[in-house]
């Protein structure tokens, strides 16, 4: 991504000697209408972004609860997240197993439908935005609410098991299969990157597969040779994306436990909890700790995606 | 495309290979198996109440509204009171969005000015950046300038062009406008604020719609920031007030629960009716959700 959006070199400003006083007019006059298109950006840049982004720091390092003084504790709030709080323990390991179940997964759908739909099959625009259409609602309240009734003690699932005879058990309510519910929620959106990666196959010139074909290559060993690699960049795009994304899920946990993070701590998301310990117990010094230590893991997680992405991801040989 | 092998093949990986026959009848089951939550929530919306959990087929064995009508008035406000809210921030939110955004875009695609790798940098740097770290400043920040329960703290960060996704989106799609028709224009006398609102604006509709279309869809389902700022009953937009339904009705009313989703999705789906082109566009080149 960083590689499309750098700033182009623009050809500098033309040099004062060759235009004199009127070059360096223009170009003080194209500043200032810059810094002018830009001012709304700025302001929010600094009291939106910026100034929040140190605030929450210096927070972090307080006990704050909106209504006393900010009282300085050093690294209390970080010492006591990693060794007295179970809760904030629990809610690693919920949403980092949710991470890492359910982004490989929806990324396995993603690529297995678009290599379905890639290349002249009819009705594609049909199917696709079939497949899209869960990605635009998933994020929704009302879908939330839906997935809580689906796989509810007398939801839809278990009236189709019943079917079949199976009895089945209250999906959400049970800490060993609630966080299921949530997984498959976030696959039920594969949609979104399925379109990028079908714009990524679309990239691919069929002239390598009649190459290929042409040499003798039968379709596993053209997947295996020309699909993957040239679509490792767009799978690393995405799994940055999608990690970063649902590292940060907070409504469908929220609407499927009641805001409480149940049954048993199983579906406590990081951020639901940060919300609870913010804005529930109005421990905010706490909460902009644990703003801080999400913000460390998304960009430590990023890093080592890219890191790794050395070792799997092809770029071409020009690059 | 080689169609030249003749041994059976796994559907999966060359599809003109698989028979196409094979293919669509998988992938409209498949497709039938993801769309059937929504389905059974739209037919259930229209059974009587007993009925909804003893048939979880799709063809409703009665057609009633009464699920509709008794969902509207469950709450405080009718429910149309909480979709005009919604209505209200979303409308402002898109406004914002569209002339704050393509502001910047224009002055970080075509205007030259000191610092500008820097701020660009820092700009597609704000993508990047989880909500989260700036949601407890921000916070007290709108409850000191006592605007909590206002909708400023939801237009606000919209008005500041801090939807730096957008910005970059703009940028990318002016940067691909022939310079010719600024400088033609400029020859004309026209200024930059003639050149972004006459000549780059026009051109830039279709980054312009999948703006619009995207802010539309992600104010209307977001729910942390309303679930933050709103919380008196009479300001209460469609996503608190469907969760409000949800604490205080008892589990045999998810008919009127239901029907009042529908509503709630209804006008996503008609925008992903209406904008698919510019949403499946904006997926594909920049990766928006």
């Amino acid at each position: 991504m960083a590689d499309s959006v750098a700033v182009k070199p623009r050809k500098a400003a033309s040099p004062p000697a060759q235009g004199g006083h009127r070059s360096t007019q223009r170009s003080r006059r194209e500043a200032r209408a810059a810094y002018l298109f830009l001012a709304p950006w700025f302001l929010g840049l600094l009291v939106i972004t910026i100034g929040p982004i140190f605030a929450s720091l210096y927070l972090s390092f307080t006990d704050y609860s909106l209504l006393q003084e900010a009282k300085w504790i050093g690294m209390d709030n970080y010492v006591r997240m990693f060794t007295e709080d179970p809760r904030f323990i629990a809610s690693l390991k919920v949403t980092t197993i949710y991470v890492v179940v359910s982004v490989p997964l929806q990324l396995a759908f993603a690529l297995a439908l678009a290599l379905v739909l890639d290349r002249g099959l009819r009705g594609l625009s049909f199917y696709r935005s079939i497949f899209y259409l869960p990605s635009l609602l998933g994020g929704s309240v009302a879908i939330a609410i839906l997935w809580r009734k689906v796989f509810g003690a007398d939801g839809l699932v278990n009236a189709v098991l019943g079917i079949f005879g199976i009895e089945g058990q209250g999906w959400v309510g049970d800490p060993d299969t609630a966080l299921g519910t949530l997984i498959l929620l976030h696959v039920w959106t594969f949609g979104a990157p399925m379109i990028i990666f079908l714009a990524g196959l679309r990239q691919i010139p069929s002239s390598y597969y009649e190459a290929a074909a042409v040499d003798g290559a039968g379709v596993l060993r053209q997947f295996k040779s020309i699909t993957m690699p040239l679509l490792t960049p767009i799978i690393f795009f995405n799994l940055v994306l999608e990690i970063i994304k649902s590292f940060q899920s907070f409504t469908q946990a929220f609407i499927v436990s009641n805001g409480k993070g149940g049954p048993a701590d199983s579906t406590l998301f990081y951020t639901l909890y940060l919300y609870l310990k913010g804005f529930k117990s109005y421990d905010m010094g706490y909460a902009a700790a644990m703003a801080w230590v999400l913000l460390l893991i998304i960009a430590a997680l990023t890093g080592v995606n890219f890191l790794a992405s050395k070792y799997w991801v092809f770029y071409g040989d020009d690059k | 495309m080689a169609t030249t092998s003749r041994r059976p093949v796994p559907v999966l990986f060359r599809p003109l290979q698989g028979g196409p026959l094979v293919k669509h009848v998988l992938l409209i089951g498949f497709g039938l198996v993801m769309l059937y939550p929504l389905l059974w929530m739209i037919s259930s919306s229209l059974k009587p109440e007993e009925l909804i959990f003893r048939e979880p087929g799709l063809l409703p064995s009665t057609v009633t509204l009464e699920n509709y009508t008794e969902g509207w008035y469950a709450l405080k406000h009718p429910f149309g009171y909480y979709l005009w809210n919604s209505a209200v921030i979303t409308a402002l939110s898109v406004v914002a969005n569209l002339v704050a955004c393509s502001l910047a875009a224009y002055a970080f695609a075509r205007l030259n000015f000191p610092l500008k790798k820097l701020w660009f940098a820092l700009m597609l740097g704000t993508i990047m950046l989880p909500h989260h770290v700036v949601l407890v400043p921000q916070y007290i920040m709108f409850s000191e300038l006592d605007l909590i329960n206002t909708i400023w703290p939801l237009v606000m960060p919209k008005v500041l062009a801090t939807d730096a996704f957008f910005v970059f989106l703009m940028v990318q799609f002016i940067r691909t406008l022939p310079r010719e028709l600024d400088e033609a224009a400029e020859i004309d006398g026209a200024g930059y604020w003639r050149i972004y609102l006459r000549v780059v604006m026009p051109l830039c509709l279709p980054a312009l719609a999948t703006t619009a279309i995207f802010t539309f869809i992600w104010t209307w389902n977001d729910f942390l920031s309303q679930l933050l700022y709103l919380n008196n009953p009479d300001n209460f937009t469609v996503p608190v007030a469907l969760r409000t339904f949800l604490d205080s009705s008892s589990d045999s009313s998810w008919g009127p629960m239901f029907a009042m989703s529908i509503l709630a999705l209804g006008p996503i789906f008609g925008f992903f009716l209406v904008g698919q082109k510019y949403l499946i566009r904006g997926v594909a080149t920049t990766g928006l959700k």
